[in-house]
């Protein structure tokens, strides 16, 4: 079978599984949902030639699943029922999102078919990357080499990320420290 | 084509659950749509039919190779947005703690 | 029995058996990172998860005196700093930020590529540790919310 075909159905699946995560009550079963996505995602990587990024995805998807679970699974978790108002704006909501999804047909139209993509910078790394910069992975030569300066601002975002997390969560402690 | 439509439909999901949600925990798994669908597409237009993955092999020579431009920038993104979630989880437990709800429309006095 | 004090002795067993061959697959995947798919952001996530497995199989009390938490947090803002340091020498020895400036070998070996294999030894470092410590300040406020109820 062709790409095409099996990329459809991974990303039907995909659609219905984050569809009935953002609408189940239960919170462990919309986690677990938002898992079917992110291994979608992670096998729809495979057949795109990524092997770097299906691994990468996969080890993330099941630490996002950790984290989620562990922060919100012992929490006593209700949400009112949303009143007709609110059923009447999600309605509306749902309406103007389907005329934007009808009017940008013509942009994905004007996009490069699917399998013929542009290359034009990355023909030159395909051709001497190796020789260059002598790692067999290519990928892991633009991210480290060619584009290096990138990835330092990628390190230095997550370490902002994680900086702000840890600070959110110490906050209590502190102020104990101080209380004594 | 189809392709490219079924992403965006995947990303306007997203984007429906930040709008009408009322729960932190549902606009957090919303935004982790919407992510995988931009980091999908993106793989998506680099790929090239026929093509192999972009490392060599010994032994092997390959002619055609996908793009490994958007696959580089990819690797990066996923790792920030596992980054993001864990700030957010980080403060919708705090929130969680102060107002023992995760309903956005009761954390009123976030207003001031 | 509390909650963090960790799970049943058949978990522990297994956990204790099983946590060095999970880190040692992630040194591999951080070490071939210029030959085979994978690399610092993979095998930093192997080895986060393989610390996170030890968390929740020994409880908070036990993981804190195993692992030494301040050095961890040293470990985890000194590599960013380590991964600047790297690319600085760059201007000194090639010209440029970040220069590849170290001999590059052969092609398929596991020593070569220049300064390649020893900036993803420092991502892996970084996303370990910070991804670690993250659910480790998650679970310390979880504790710290408990003792106050």
């Amino acid at each position: 079978m062709p790409v095409e075909t099996w990329l459809t159905f991974v990303l039907g699946i995909m659609i219905i599984g984050s569809v009935v995560a953002l609408e189940l009550k239960d919170i462990l079963s919309a986690i677990i949902a938002i898992g079917i996505v992110g291994l979608g995602v992670s096998v729809a990587f495979l057949f795109l030639q990524a092997p770097d990024l299906a691994i990468v995805q996969f080890l993330f998807e099941i630490f996002a699943i950790i984290i989620l679970i562990k922060a919100f699974i012992k929490k006593d978790y209700h949400v009112e029922t949303p009143s007709r108002i609110n059923l009447y704006l999600s309605g509306i909501t749902v309406i103007i999102l389907v005329v934007i999804f009808i009017f940008s047909i013509p942009i994905f139209k004007s996009l490069p078919v699917f399998g013929e993509p542009l290359m034009t910078t990355s023909q030159y790394y395909l051709d001497n990357g190796a020789a260059e910069t002598g790692a067999a992975n290519l990928v892991s030569s633009i991210i480290l080499d060619y584009r290096a300066y990138d990835t330092l601002g990628e390190v230095t975002v997550l370490f902002t990320a994680i900086l702000g997390a840890l600070t959110v969560l110490r906050i209590k402690s502190r102020t104990k420290m101080e209380k004594r | 084509m189809t392709i490219y439509l079924m992403c965006f439909i995947l990303f306007l999901v997203g984007f429906y659950g930040v709008i009408t949600k009322r729960d932190l925990v549902k606009i957090i798994l919303s935004l982790a749509i919407m992510g995988y669908s931009t980091n999908l597409f993106l793989i998506i237009f680099a790929y090239r039919t026929g093509a192999h993955y972009p490392i060599l092999e010994k032994g092997t020579s390959v002619t055609a190779m996908v793009d490994p431009l958007p696959q580089a920038l990819v690797l990066t993104s996923i790792v920030i947005e596992l980054g993001i979630t864990a700030l957010l989880v980080a403060l919708a437990v705090r929130l969680y703690g102060k107002y023992k709800t995760f309903d956005i429309t009761k954390i009123r006095r976030l207003l001031g | 029995m509390k909650s963090h004090d960790g799970m049943t002795l058949i978990v522990k067993t297994v956990t204790r058996l099983s946590v060095w061959l999970i880190i040692l697959y992630g040194l591999y995947i951080i070490l071939h990172g210029h030959l085979t798919p994978g690399g610092g952001f993979g095998g930093g996530v192997v080895i986060a998860l393989a610390f996170l497995n030890v968390l929740l199989a020994f409880g908070h009390k036990f993981t804190g005196e195993w692992l030494k938490i301040p050095l961890l947090e040293k470990l985890e803002s000194g590599s960013t700093l380590l991964f600047m340091l790297v690319g600085l020498l760059g201007i000194f020895y090639a010209g440029s930020f970040l220069a590849n400036y170290i001999i590059k070998g052969s092609l398929y070996h596991l020593f070569s590529a220049g300064t390649i294999p020893l900036l993803n030894i420092i991502i892996g470092v970084k996303v370990a540790m910070s991804l670690f410590l993250v659910v480790w300040v998650m679970a310390a406020f979880k504790i710290e919310e408990e003792e106050e109820q």
